[in-house]
């Protein structure tokens, strides 16, 4: 069975799989690494997004064989109940989510954002999540959770 | 604020022991008490009437609080523990709470209905002061002193006048109370309450964004296989062939047929996967739905529906002065999807004997019936244990899947998962039904509301359904529930106001175009909207301002003071609707509404400003404005989270959502033919808690959704002097109504 070699959350990783278009949910998911979510398989939802290479990327749409080699970070891999990471601890502060489900996705697309730029703005904050959906409404906790970890407390 | 409760996990290898399935086994991440109770297989008291069924005094100082409602995000987990922890007289930090396990919880009926704190939460709290008198009973006897000069404080029971105490757990650690509920067991004052009304934090929080929770989706069981249940392309076909060597390339993965039921079965869940995208089978033609462009038509000429009054109030006065305007309207809402963000999914472990669900549902007790049932096993012998999923708002897919679950690890003899797909949760999960009104009503110049009458065109709901059918027996005709259940989707047709005269009359439908469910605050949304955008057009048919037309004839003072809490909010302008400015590019207005949830519980006042966008009809909500009242808060941050979680769901559902159907099937599958609201359209919420530590506490995940169609439709009207009454708002629609009003 062919082999992938994947960098996932700082270790390497080797991944058999038959199929060189199983999507890297899957390969996360099957590994226990289950906090990213299956929400839709299209794209649509933002559930799965993980980060490939700093990126924010919907897993459900990247393929094993095009996450070879890249490094890709899932919620686990963002920070620890020890040691979390500023924007889990944010989350957290805010009480942001309800069910949870959409929050590993959010928490993910809200850390691309924060790499690529400080002090986004409130604006900014909505483009970089609006491919995350949330059904409880969590929206305006999110918003102001990124805020307040970019030092913008409203 | 901290996070003191933990919740109780399971392992699943004690889960597992013993087939999963004796009532007492041991609990890893127990406390020693509930082991030894366990050890020694003592069953749990699980009789809703006695003490033993809710609380537990543990040998370790720790009390476990054992509720039958379960936490789907709206956080019961938290608020719960508060409520006991504050009548017992206990902290927080040393209460451990188990939730929805039929073998450990008593049964407190479906978590639904917003009843979990003023039901549920109110059995507990009942559950404690029982309790707590109990303890000071034992203290006193054996202090020597009146029960009076006792006081249960920090766990334990002490003179009030000074001096040593004892600890709870010296009074009745790891026993039992033996002892009913008492409904006279004095309650604390709230006066000296220092738990409940904090903003404690929600315990499974810290989990979600650490990513260590574990939902449905994410548990496993040794020797478990992945499933994907194969639903037929149109809703009532049945299965003709199945070629199953059209999966032989996919190994481990096999078909398992029932009837019309067809799922596969393998070890690996993507490879099962491909095998169910790949499986070719042959389902026979079906086009029984109605037609979709005529359905409030086709509601209207129901002519096997039953009438039923459901209010009158007041007698008509005649005859009416000459200047009293008369005016007639119909509104419609459509049906909708639950739309959870995840797929519905479930474990089950079925045996010869017995069988173990994990399940996401709102209904664990009510499910063990239903289950056992086309399981052909006792009911005591189907053993439920809830999990979070991803949030349901009602019944989504959850029953289901796990009754697809059970069919398929019967059949199979391994536990099994079942997940389902995007398109089968859009497609398959039952729906809120579509509601239709009318109202009539006459109004006096000066606002007095002459007669009223409301006429709703609704699903009728078989008395005493404890379920809905559920697909998976059905398909395989195994015993399955007859019936519709639609949740109390019949409530607040009637104004809240003072009229001469009232009248509600339901036309109750015997059927419903696709299996319907309660979806959150189940009809009271389209209710709503149709009593208070009528309100709105008698307010402005009189000319008079529409806060000044309600509180003319509003009596209840909980509900004049959320109505003058929003106009001090929003600023408002006492002026009559619509705007001076409805044709401006983009026209801007406000609007407001006003429910008393049920009539009976939470009161909501709510105002919206909004701006309608001529060219492209588009409507942007800039800002919403609520005051709550749903009495006595337990937790503020708890019920924060609510209000904004009902306001922007509803938004969503008013804006954007209508399930698409053919003759044979829903067409609107994903999120592109069924959008929800998504960052960008979300507006400012400005939201006011008013805490009334003195009443009863009332819910807080349905009444603000109520709320949400009038306000947005006022505005509107206020901003365009265009009059939506079909929801969902599109574009398209409010366009093609500011063009007829423009010709």
């Amino acid at each position: 069975m062919p082999k992938y070699r994947l960098r996932i959350n700082g270790s390497v990783r080797t991944v058999d799989s038959s199929d060189a278009d199983k999507p890297l949910l899957y390969v996360l998911r099957g590994l226990g690494l289950t906090a990213t979510k299956f929400g839709c398989g299209l794209g649509q939802c933002g559930a799965c997004t993980v980060l490939v290479d700093g990126s924010a990327v919907q897993s459900c749409q990247t393929t094993v064989a095009n996450a070879r080699g890249k490094a890709i970070t899932t919620l686990e891999g963002l920070g620890s109940a020890a040691k979390p990471h500023p924007i889990q601890t944010a989350f957290i502060d805010e009480q942001v989510p309800q069910c949870g489900y959409c929050t590993s996705g959010m928490i993910m697309s809200a850390a691309a954002l924060l790499s690529q730029k400080r002090k986004p703005s409130e604006g900014d904050i909505r483009a970089a999540l609006d491919v995350n959906l949330c059904r409880c409404g969590s929206h305006v906790r999110a918003v102001r959770a990124v805020m307040a970890v970019s030092g913008q407390r409203g | 604020m901290n996070a003191p409760v933990k919740t109780q996990r399971f392992s699943r290898r004690a889960l597992l022991k013993g087939g999963a399935l004796t009532v007492g086994f041991a609990l890893t991440g127990l406390h020693k008490a509930a082991s030894a109770q366990g050890a020694a297989a003592v069953p749990r008291v699980l009789d809703n009437k006695e003490v033993d069924a809710f609380l537990a005094v543990n040998g370790d100082g720790t009390v476990t609080v054992f509720c039958g409602k379960v936490d789907l995000g709206q956080g019961l987990r938290i608020a719960i523990p508060q409520i006991a922890a504050e009548e017992l007289g206990i902290g927080i930090d040393k209460i451990k709470f188990v939730e929805g396990d039929t073998a450990l919880t008593p049964n407190q009926g479906r978590t639904s209905g917003s009843n979990g704190i003023q039901r549920g939460g109110m059995q507990i709290r009942q559950a404690a002061a029982t309790a707590r008198k109990a303890l000071i009973d034992l203290a006193a006897k054996r202090l020597n002193v009146a029960p009076d000069d006792l006081i249960a404080n920090g766990g334990e029971v002490r003179p009030k006048a000074g001096g040593a105490g004892i600890r709870f757990t010296s009074l009745i650690g790891d026993r039992r109370f033996d002892l009913k509920l008492d409904p006279k067991a004095p309650l604390k004052d709230p006066a000296s309450y220092t738990i409940v009304g904090k903003p404690l934090r929600r315990p499974d929080v810290a989990s979600k964004c650490i990513g260590t929770a574990t939902f449905v989706h994410d548990f496993r069981l040794p020797n478990m296989q992945h499933a994907r249940v194969i639903r037929p392309p149109a809703i009532g076909a049945t299965l003709i062939s199945v070629d199953e060597n059209s999966i032989k390339k996919f190994p481990g993965v096999k078909v398992v047929r029932i009837k019309d039921f067809l799922a596969v079965v393998g070890e690996d869940e993507w490879t099962t996967e491909r095998a169910a995208r790949t499986l070719r089978a042959q389902w026979s033609d079906w086009s029984g739905l109605p037609a979709q462009d005529r359905l409030a038509d086709t509601m209207r000429a129901d002519s096997g529906s039953t009438e039923q009054s459901l209010v009158t109030k007041g007698t008509l006065v005649a005859p009416q002065p000459r200047n009293a305007k008369k005016l007639a309207a119909s509104y419609f809402w459509p049906m909708q999807s639950h739309g959870s963000i995840g797929p519905s999914c479930a474990v089950a472990d079925v045996r010869a004997d017995a069988a173990t669900i994990w399940t996401a549902s709102q209904g664990m007790h009510d499910n063990q019936v239903t289950y056992a049932r086309f399981l052909g096993l006792p009911k005591d012998k189907v053993r439920l244990i809830y999990l979070e999923g991803s949030g349901c708002f009602g019944m989504n897919g959850h029953e289901d899947a796990a009754a697809d679950a059970a069919i398929l690890s019967r059949a199979v003899g391994r536990p099994v998962r079942v997940q389902w797909s995007r398109a089968d949760e859009h497609g398959w999960d039952p729906k809120g039904p579509p509601q239709l009104l009318g109202i009539t009503g006459v109004v006096g110049a000066d606002g007095q509301i002459l007669d009223w009458r409301t006429d709703m065109w609704i699903a009728q709901t078989t008395k005493g359904l404890l379920n809905i059918p559920l697909l998976g027996p059905q398909a395989a005709g195994l015993d399955n529930i007859v019936g519709l259940n639609t949740g109390l989707i019949s409530q607040n047709g009637d104004p809240p106001y003072a009229a001469d005269h009232i009248k509600v009359v339901v036309h109750w439908l015997k059927e419903a175009p696709l299996r319907p469910a309660p979806l959150r605050s189940p009809g009271k949304p389209a209710n709503c909207f149709a009593v208070e955008s009528f309100i709105d057009e008698l307010a402005a048919a009189a000319g008079i301002d529409p806060i000044e037309f309600r509180l003319r004839s509003l009596k209840n003072p909980r509900g004049i003071e959320l109505i003058k809490r929003v106009a001090t909010m929003m600023k408002w302008q006492t002026r009559p609707s619509p705007g001076a400015d409805t044709n401006a590019a983009v026209a801007r207005g406000r609007g407001m509404s006003y429910v008393h949830y049920k009539h009976s519980e939470t009161f909501v006042a709510m105002g919206m400003e909004v701006a309608v966008e001529r060219a492209s009809g588009k409507i942007k909500v800039e800002r919403v404005v609520c005051a709550h009242d749903c009495g006595q808060i337990i937790n503020p941050d708890g019920v924060r989270a609510q209000v904004e979680g009902s306001i922007l769901q509803t938004l969503s559902r008013v804006l954007l959502e209508e399930v698409k159907f053919d003759r044979s099937r829903v067409l609107s599958v994903d999120w592109s033919s069924y959008p929800i609201m998504r960052f960008s359209d979300v507006p400012k919420l400005d939201i006011d808690l008013v805490d009334r530590p003195t009443e009863p506490p009332l819910g807080a995940g349905e009444a603000a959704c109520a709320a949400v169609g009038a306000a947005l439709a006022n505005a509107v009207y206020d901003a365009a002097g265009v009059r939506l009454r079909t929801v969902p708002f599109t574009p398209e629609r409010v366009k093609a109504e500011l063009n007829s009003k423009a010709s």
